[in-house]
């Protein structure tokens, strides 16, 4: 039986999410979400004519707040985590732009 | 060089920083200028197991846009997932509307030269999230801030239906003076409050056959001037190209451009492919919005008359010209001080040229509006009324008002302090043209030969008196006892 997804579009998938994949995880996940796909499948036996395309899986909508402000985490404790800081800035890699 | 008739397509994307107190999904401020990363959180930040809840008020303002741009309402819309990869963006994703716009298929009135208007289509209104600022320094890295991330944005698409770059000014224009007067963005553009994004192409008739040239975007214009400038400067760009190389708009031919503002030019801008599979999927965090006849009532009651009408009907009921009227709908609240100042019973045009000249001057040395200058449209009302009557010139209706501002006093009591007063008192005043008329004959001479020299003559005859009068003679009365006495 035909793969669902080759290796191509894993690389594609992997690049998309900037995920580094070695040889040998290309052919392994290829296998893996292959297998999924074709478990996900078996929802196409189901008729769906007159089901509506679900936008979300809770029965309700409409959940707001007021637009009331609420206290931020303040410059210190934003950057506590950052790999890299440049004064009161994240610092990273020299972003290519051509603007 | 070329003599192919040609027309210029253009449609354009437009974001819309709306004036909420907080973000879209989280309660952090929305201040311009504040320490840098200050109002972030969790939920802007992207950190894991946090959950974006909408802020209602962001969602309203983005439906009174809609409503006012004509748009037909969803009656059900969602919020989805759009993924890149850019450190302004901490969560990897941006939530904006996909496939479920807020608002479609609406339209807006621009205006063009000469009190004509045209109808743009507007293909759709969504609401979703800026992405942070980053800043480009000197060294080998970059530097991010994260305050503007989460910031409620409109988008507003509308569809191929401008055909100059005269007429992507007008829009833009007309759509910044739309969102003031609902009161839903403070729409500056400095502040980056709104952005432009214009497509642009030509359709060229050439040996009888039309051919289209390549589409191209331009990147984030975020002056009017910018906006008008580039879209004149590709319109000529695509011109040469197309008869250099003869190249047609084709599948995955179109491209994205910057402008140098330096240069005057638009600059090909090189993006990878895969940036554009931005792999949208509904937003599992937030449930969808619903909306029923009540709610989009209650926003309803928001709308106004918007701006380009209250233009027209300024021109029609008024009498003013187009441009004034324009001056006038420029901000809301000059608009409706100039109806309070005339239902006072200030004469329309009288009461537009002080609200424009001086009024708008003060205003600007003050940055506030006209209406917050602190002047009761009562005074104004009256200070019209003694241009109007020769009780005053406008001249010195200017000084007037500059007084009525400062003090708060009624534009007489000042008329009279500042010895501005007029004399119209004809007695008084035929002394004084006696006197001028004895003093010059040779101008009396030029004004009865009726020659060339006439009219000349008699203005400087006129000067005389007003010099004598240090100014506070009527003009036009003297001019009157002028003609009667050299008849």
């Amino acid at each position: 039986m035909a793969k669902k997804i080759d290796q191509t579009q894993v690389r594609k998938v992997a690049l998309l999410s900037r995920l580094e994949l070695t040889e040998a995880e290309v052919a392994e996940f290829t296998g893996q979400l292959s297998a999924i796909l074709e478990y996900v499948e078996k929802m196409n036996e189901l008729d769906t004519d007159d089901v509506q395309p679900l936008a979300h899986c809770l029965p309700i909508s409409n959940c707001f707040r007021a637009d009331c402000v609420k206290e931020s985490l303040g410059t210190e404790k934003t950057l506590g985590n950052a790999p890299q800081r440049d004064g009161e800035f994240f610092k990273v890699p020299k972003i290519i732009d051509s603007v | 060089m070329s003599n192919f008739p040609y027309k210029v397509v253009v449609g354009l994307e437009i974001h819309v920083q709306l004036c909420t107190k907080t973000k879209m999904f989280c309660g952090c401020a929305v201040e311009f200028g504040q320490p840098p990363n200050s109002r972030v959180c969790p939920v802007c930040l992207g950190m894991p197991g946090v959950l974006p809840v909408m802020n209602k008020q962001a969602f309203e303002h983005s439906v009174l846009v809609a409503l006012a741009l004509n748009c037909k309402i969803a009656e059900f819309t969602k919020w989805d997932r759009k993924s890149y990869y850019y450190p302004d963006l901490p969560k990897n994703y941006q939530i904006s509307q996909y496939d479920l716009p807020l608002g479609a298929n609406g339209f807006i009135e621009i205006p063009l030269d000469g009190g004509r208007t045209k109808r743009i289509g507007i293909t759709r209104v969504h609401l979703e999230e800026d992405a942070g600022k980053n800043l480009h320094t000197a060294g080998n890295f970059s530097q991010v801030d994260l305050n503007r991330a989460g910031t409620p944005l409109l988008e507003i698409v509308t569809e191929p239906d401008m055909s100059s770059a005269a007429e992507v000014r007008a829009l833009a224009v007309e759509l910044q003076r739309m969102v003031r007067f609902l009161g839903v963005s403070v729409a500056d553009m400095q502040k980056g409050h709104m952005r432009f994004e214009p497509n642009i192409n030509l359709v060229i008739t050439k040996d009888g056959s039309e051919y289209k040239t390549p589409i191209a975007e331009i990147k984030n214009l975020n002056s009017f001037r910018a906006l008008e400038r580039s879209v004149a400067v590709e319109e000529q760009r695509q011109l040469d190209e197309f008869l250099e190389t003869g190249r047609v708009m084709g599948m995955g031919n179109k491209t994205t451009r910057g402008w140098d503002d330096a240069e005057q030019t638009t600059v090909l801008l090189r993006e990878k492919e895969e940036a554009h599979d931005y792999r949208y999927f509904p937003e599992p965090d937030l449930v969808p919005v619903e909306m029923n006849e009540r709610w989009l009532n209650d926003i309803k009651a928001g709308l106004c008359e918007l701006p380009i009408k209250k233009q027209m009907r300024y021109v029609n009921e008024y009498n003013l010209s187009d441009y004034d009227a324009g001056v006038l709908t420029a901000e809301r609240s000059t608009a409706e001080f100039f109806v309070q100042v005339v239902d006072a019973g200030g004469e329309p045009k009288r009461v537009c040229n002080l609200l424009t000249q001086a009024g708008l001057k003060l205003a600007n040395e003050k940055v506030c509006s006209v209406a917050e200058l602190g002047i009761t449209a009562g005074n104004l009302a009256e200070l019209a009324k003694m241009i109007e009557a020769g009780t005053v010139s406008a001249s010195a209706g200017n000084t007037i008002m500059q007084e009525m501002v400062k003090s708060g006093a009624a534009p007489e009591t000042i008329a009279e302090e500042l010895n501005l007063m007029q004399k119209s008192d004809t007695g008084e005043l035929e002394t004084i043209v006696d006197e001028i008329i004895a003093a010059n004959p040779k101008a009396v001479d030029d004004v009865k030969s009726g020659g060339k020299k006439c009219k000349k003559a008699h203005g400087f005859l006129l000067g005389q008196v007003m010099q004598k009068t240090k100014g506070q003679a009527n003009p036009q009365i003297v001019s009157q006892i002028l003609a009667e006495k050299l008849n």
